[in-house]
């Protein structure tokens, strides 16, 4: 199949002041773009044609790392658009909460231990929150690999996503990582998450 | 041994337009800075608390690796760039080894930029010299450096988006376009 860069949800200034509008604009028209492109000019005339991402990014091991690094490019920000919302921010509820409440102690734990993973990834990468047969866990992956390849340290599914590639960035925090990280708080869309823990 | 940020060797200004001055200030000031703190604290108590810097790049793992590196990476990208350029062919050892190994300083650029445009991720690409006095261009990731492997950095692009995206964002191969004009050939040489 041809892969097709997804329909933003808000506006790209829609979370400013914690993500601004240049960035999202960027970082959507031309970074993910730029994945989605590669990825199907990679996969053109191959086997891979007929294959969801998911089948693609479970068997990764057996692919280019072309394919690897535009595959999970288009899949991690598909997943980072989808978890973020203007109306986002507070704090999980239900089924998820008590995942997180089990698996961590408390939501500021949770945060605690994701604010980490997200700041110490040396070099561009990903920090996520990962159901692992109903167990949460937090993790970190380089460049664009993700949970689901068959590759990641920590496999399972990601519920939440945030990217620390430094043009996630850079344009409003430069060096500043960490206020990037907790600005991201502010708008995750907890009621996605919650879904995909379904 | 506690290691010290070097100055600039020209003002923040000296390379506009290619790389900004707001990009420099970070650059040296913000990145350049980081890594030479975290690097002094980290090597505290630890056996690297007394070595120079090389040893510290050949021997160090984790974040003790990863921050002497990135502090050595630094001081050998900004001490190459300047105008005092030269024409290639009238010099001796390092012209005569591009034209050897590439068959000419257009045919070796080609190569280095590509390189350093299908790096994927943060890194460095590198001209190298082997052991055997050949040129080599090689890609390595994050911190990584040459000197771990034997080999003789010559020139070095930083392709870490911070190097480029206040002024190109995107656009990385306008950027490394801009880095050829910037190049001081003499310092290279020398480094040959």
């Amino acid at each position: 199949m041809t892969f097709e860069l997804p329909k933003l949800d808000y506006a790209y200034d829609a979370l400013e002041p914690y993500i601004d509008a240049r960035t999202m604009e960027i970082h959507y028209t031309k970074h993910h773009a730029a994945y989605t492109n590669n990825l199907n000019n990679a996969i053109k005339g191959t086997e891979l044609e007929t294959k969801s991402i998911d089948e693609i990014l479970k068997n990764i091991s057996k692919q280019t790392m072309v394919i690897r690094n535009n595959g999970g490019g288009f899949y991690n920000h598909n997943l980072f658009w989808d978890i973020m919302s203007p109306k986002g921010g507070g704090e999980p509820k239900g089924d998820l909460l008590q995942a997180i409440q089990r698996d961590f102690g408390s939501f500021e734990k949770l945060k605690e231990l994701f604010n980490a993973a997200a700041t110490t990834r040396f070099g561009s990468g990903w920090a996520w929150l990962i159901n692992q047969n109903g167990k949460l866990i937090v993790n970190s992956t380089p460049n664009q690999d993700n949970p689901l390849m068959d590759i990641a340290e920590i496999k399972g599914i990601p519920i939440l996503a945030l990217d620390v590639w430094e043009h996630a960035y850079y344009l409003k925090y430069q060096n500043r990582r960490i206020e990037y990280i907790d600005a991201f708080w502010n708008v995750v869309n907890w009621e996605k998450v919650a879904k995909r823990f379904l | 041994m506690i290691f010290e940020l070097p100055k600039l060797p020209y003002a923040y200004d000296a390379l506009e337009p290619m790389i900004s001055k707001r990009t420099l200030e970070f650059h040296h000031d913000k990145h350049h800075a980081a890594y030479v703190n975290n690097l002094n604290n980290l090597i505290k108590g630890t056996i690297f608390e007394k070595a120079d810097l090389e040893t510290i790049i050949k021997e160090s793992e984790g974040g003790i690796f990863n921050n002497g590196a990135q502090v050595w990476n630094h001081t050998f990208y900004f001490e190459q760039f300047g105008k005092d350029k030269f024409d290639l062919l009238k010099n001796g050892a390092f012209s005569d080894a591009i034209y050897r190994d590439y068959g000419s300083l257009d045919i070796f650029k080609d190569k280095f930029s590509t390189a350093a445009k299908s790096l994927f991720g943060s890194g460095w690409t590198w001209l190298v010299k082997k052991p055997n006095g050949a040129l080599e261009i090689i890609q390595t990731s994050n911190a990584a450096n040459p000197l771990r492997d034997g080999l003789k950095p010559i020139l070095t692009c930083d392709v870490w988006e911070h190097a480029y995206y206040i002024d190109y964002q995107n656009r990385r191969p306008d950027y490394i376009e801009s880095f050829w004009k910037l190049i001081d050939w003499n310092i290279i040489a020398a480094r040959y």
